[in-house]
């Protein structure tokens, strides 16, 4: 889920103020373009590939990432929506949003999962999702291709596809969009 | 690069701050005692969010660790196998442990208050109280009696109040009906009608207030001494005559008739209140075909509704009504127990994602 | 009982014929000089500048459960907060376990009567066991000075034994008081029938039940050509058939508790059993009739009802706790501050007519040379907040908890004796 939004609801209540422009709209486009290529690589071929975004962050970039699998290979890949609100490590730090839904419409026994989210910072929602995920099935392989990665892991957890590395401090801000990359932090 | 000043100015307004999305809990709800207290924003917040628990009961493995290391006890006082199960299957599929106390044959049984009973089993570790009785408001002396931290659940207090019946009958509706949009419940325009032992019934004050809440015109349809006393501040119509009202309704919801009513002379026989009260299958033709036909179980065969229309209307939605509970109970529980707010400060600057 | 002699100073008298500034002096049980500076060199002089001076209070329906609830209240701590109350005298109602239906159970209550800071009036049964089909001995009771009797809790229900009770109490010179409460109309109820039952779900008792009984018993009054006194009226429709009634010349005379005309039965929306009392608390039309009937004399006086209920029993659903509240120590003051009467008025309706309904002699408000030294001094200016723990009542059930009154009382002296001094329990 993008940080904004969890950040913005009760009972954060703080407002994100942008610092730095990390990247704009063609750099974001430039990025997925080459995951994209990286995933046709990885993989050999789209065979058995699906494409399932995190909610909320993670959902317009898998659209857009499987947009492009498409215009590269040609064929339509099976996408998902997954929120792992319900398998987080840290419930009741976190408001629940009603329209976040999760929507993987298919059985992922046998896939290789792309698991699509914006920002990798302590890897705790990417151990959520990995959770989830085996509640839908027993995929080959999972993933994760994130636009940002700003380190600080707690979790032994890695990236198979980076947008861009981004050395932040732990109490700053990343706030990614279709738009723009921006680093900042959030204000009362 | 922009310096700071800059950026600031261009800062959108959807950050402006105080903005809150409508769908977010208050914080602090801690408890469901009556639909009245959870009020409209809260309803509709319960049957959007009972959409992400209803898939979750359509998936292969319909279980989510949301709830894990909470307890959940049902503490029932009046026998109840449906609501009980009910509570209990959506507080396994959020991973909760669950406890169950039921005076037969217990310390209850022995003379221990309802008070003392509460104050050993909150002493075991409970986190939430799912809690039965055939008394009014007993839910809500629970309540004081507990620690604040401690959630406390109504599942039918007397003939007062049944809240997750209530909201899982809307839900039910909206689904059915396909009335409101995907993600917000609407029930204008509906015209439902409450048939039966109204002045008794908990499912009745709870369904009105759900349905109500959501724009549905409702008709309370009974005799007189099967109504409540009095009916100031209720939003509801009145009908002796469901002959002449029937044809009219998008929503046939029956209500359960006890045999000891006859007793207390509210009702001369069965007979003649299915005669003039029950959906036999004659009637049934008079409904609109397209009628969807409630009931909060368990039915009465032969008294309430015929067998038959039971079993052959299209528009029948019992067995949903059960299933929905489920979804419905698992968005209550995880609204109250997974959800409620914390205070930032508690977790620092590692927000954790 | 005592030689000391108290000194009641810087007051203001209150009697049925008005207001003045004088102090009186107290010797042997009664008051033996009234005037200026006559307070001067008691042996204890009680300090009541800024306060009212009047009458002790009286009332005519205190529940003391001695003999049977011990745990609840006893004739000790009830007379104890009758006395923080400002009542000097108290009419112990009879529905105790056993019911007091026979002399030998009058003498128990007498003989604990005789070391409490109060006087206790017992008040008879008016059936064996108050079940409502024999006469008790009601003669060899009032041979003991019982004045009044009732089977309070529930109403005698059958029409003809109502008559014969009425008829050989007349002979007898004694009042019977009534609960007045159609028991297959109330049907169990608890709470009164109307908008807040239907809303709660909660069983009522409509206040037809009540008016029901109250007519019968003016109709029985005007047969039988006995008094019949009315206890805790509470619905409109009761107050102006006893308003009527007495137009009409029928011997009847009413009280009415606090609760009645200061709460509503929407308070019992807090499913809180605290606020489960019999009568009913009843509609705000309701409230304002009752008030009505206490400004007009309609009503004669004000009762406590004073019910005390364990904090056990009171924590049961709300449908199956017992009915009662407190009242003796907040009675006074939410007469003071509730009702829109002067202060004459106030101590007519809680002292001097009830002390005549309960054939009190001596006991007619007139702080006169002679007049038993039954005394309440009140402070009608101070404020104070109402709690249950710091009652004297074994019992903490007051629907006032945490509710700040005006009104508390500094000095009661009972029999010449000070048993309240500066608010606290005397010597």
């Amino acid at each position: 889920m993008a940080e904004r939004e969890r950040r913005k609801t009760r009972p954060f209540g703080a407002v994100f103020v942008p610092r730095t422009r990390i990247l704009e709209r063609d750099g974001i486009d430039r990025a997925l373009t080459r995951i994209a290529h990286e995933v046709v690589e990885a993989n050999e071929g789209l065979d058995d590939v699906a494409v399932i975004g995190l909610q909320t962050g993670g959902v317009p970039l898998a659209r857009v990432l499987t947009d492009k699998l498409r215009t590269i290979e040609g064929v339509e890949v099976p996408t998902g929506v997954l929120d792992v609100a319900m398998y987080r490590d840290d419930i009741g730090l976190r408001p629940v949003l009603p329209e976040a839904i999760t929507d993987v419409p298919f059985d992922l026994t046998g896939t290789n999962v792309i698991l699509v989210d914006d920002v990798l910072f302590t890897g705790r929602t990417i151990r959520a999702a990995l959770d989830a995920l085996t509640d839908f099935g027993r995929p080959r392989t999972v993933q994760l291709a994130v636009m940002v990665d700003r380190g600080h892991r707690e979790l032994p957890i890695r990236p198979d596809y980076v947008g861009k590395n981004i050395p932040t401090r732990r109490d700053e801000v990343v706030d990614v969009s279709l738009e723009a990359v921006e680093l900042g932090e959030m204000r009362r | 690069m922009t310096t700071e000043t800059d950026i600031r100015d261009e800062i959108s307004p959807e950050f402006a701050p105080g903005e809150v999305p409508e769908s977010t809990p208050a914080p602090g709800v801690r408890h469901l005692l009556s639909l009245d207290e959870l009020g409209a924003d809260g309803i509709v917040e319960i049957l959007r969010l009972t959409d992400r628990f209803a898939e979750v009961t359509r998936r292969r493995i319909p279980k989510v660790p949301a709830l894990r290391g909470r307890t959940v006890c049902t503490l029932f006082f009046e026998n109840s196998t449906r609501t009980k199960l009910s509570f209990e299957s959506a507080a396994k599929r959020l991973s909760a442990d669950t406890m169950s106390f039921s005076p037969g044959g217990s310390s209850v049984a022995k003379g221990e208050s309802i008070r003392d009973t509460v104050e050993t089993l909150e002493a075991m570790g409970v986190d939430a109280f799912v809690v039965r009785h055939g008394s009014s408001g007993v839910p809500w002396q629970l309540r004081s009696w507990v620690a604040p931290t401690v959630s406390v659940i109504n599942a039918g207090d007397g003939w007062h109040s049944h809240p997750t019946q209530g909201l899982l009958d809307a839900y039910t509706l909206w689904r059915t009906l396909g009335t409101g949009t995907d993600d917000h419940p609407d029930l204008s325009g509906v015209h439902i009608g409450l048939i039966g032992d109204i002045r008794h019934s908990r499912v009745a004050r709870s369904d009105v207030a759900a349905f109500t809440s959501l724009g549905a015109r409702v008709t309370l349809i009974a005799p007189p001494t099967l109504l409540p006393p009095s009916l100031v501040g209720w939003p509801v119509e009145v009908s002796h005559d469901l002959d002449a009202v029937l044809p009219e309704l998008d929503v046939v919801a029956l209500l359960r008739i006890q045999r000891e009513r006859m007793v207390e002379a509210l009702i001369p026989s069965l007979l003649e209140y299915t005669n003039r009260y029950g959906l036999t299958a004659s009637r049934a033709t008079r409904m609109r075909p397209d009628a969807v036909v409630m009931h909060p179980g368990p039915v009465n065969r032969g008294i309430e509704i015929d067998s038959d229309v039971l079993d052959t209307h299209p528009g029948a939605v019992i067995t949903r009504q059960v299933a929905n509970g489920v979804a419905v109970r698992m968005a209550v529980l995880f609204k109250l127990l997974g959800s409620e707010a914390a205070d930032p400060a508690q977790f620092g600057t590692g927000e954790g994602r | 009982m005592t030689s000391m002699t108290i000194g009641i100073r810087g007051g203001e008298l209150v009697e049925p014929g008005g207001r003045r500034h004088a102090e009186l002096l107290i010797s042997e049980g009664r008051i033996v000089d009234v005037g200026e500076g006559v307070g001067e060199g008691a042996d204890l002089v009680l300090d009541a500048s800024g306060c009212l001076v009047a009458s002790g209070l009286v009332d005519l329906h205190t529940h003391m459960r001695e003999p049977g609830r011990e745990d609840a209240e006893t004739v000790h701590t009830a007379a104890l907060g009758a006395a923080r109350g400002g009542f000097t005298t108290v009419c112990a109602m009879p529905n105790t376990t056993p019911a007091i239906d026979s002399p030998s159970l009058v003498r128990d209550i007498l003989r604990l009567a005789e070391s409490v800071p109060c006087r206790v009036l017992p008040v008879g049964a008016i059936t064996k066991g108050r079940a409502g089909r024999e006469l008790a001995p009601m003669g060899e009771m009032a041979e003991l000075g019982v004045t009044m009797f009732t089977d309070d809790g529930t109403g005698v229900a059958d029409n003809a034994l109502m008559r014969r009770a009425m008829e050989y109490a007349s002979g007898l010179g004694v009042t019977l008081a009534q609960h007045c409460e159609d028991p297959a109309l109330a049907g169990g109820g608890a709470m009164h029938e109307g908008e807040w039952s239907a809303r709660l779900g909660i069983p009522g008792q409509p206040a037809e039940a009540e008016e029901l009984m109250v007519m019968r018993d003016i109709a029985l009054s005007r047969l039988t050509g006995a008094r019949i006194h009315f206890q805790h009226l509470s619905t409109a429709g009761s107050v102006d058939m006893v308003r009527r009634a007495r137009r009409a010349g029928v011997a009847v005379t009413a009280e009415a508790t606090t609760h009645h005309f200061t709460l509503t039965h929407a308070e019992c929306r807090t499913f809180d059993p605290v606020f489960k009392v019999h009568p009913p608390l009843r509609t705000s039309e309701d409230v304002a009739a009752v008030r009505a009937g206490l400004a007009d004399g309609t009503i004669d006086a004000i009762a406590t009802d004073h019910a005390p209920h364990t904090p056990e029993t009171k924590d049961l659903p709300f449908d199956q706790a017992p009915p009662g509240m407190l009242g003796l120590e907040t009675a006074l003051a939410l007469a003071l501050t509730e009702l829109d009467l002067p202060v004459e008025r106030v101590f007519d309706l809680m002292s001097w007519t009830p002390a005549r309904i309960a054939g009190l002699a001596g006991h007619d408000g007139s702080l006169r040379v002679g007049a038993p030294a039954d005394i309440c001094v009140v402070d009608p200016g101070q404020s104070w907040t109402v709690s249950g723990r710091a009652m004297a009542s074994r019992s903490r059930n007051t629907p006032y908890e945490g509710r700040t009154l005006t009104g508390r009382v500094r000095h009661t002296v009972y029999a010449g004796r000070a048993v309240v001094v500066d608010g606290g329990d005397g010597p």
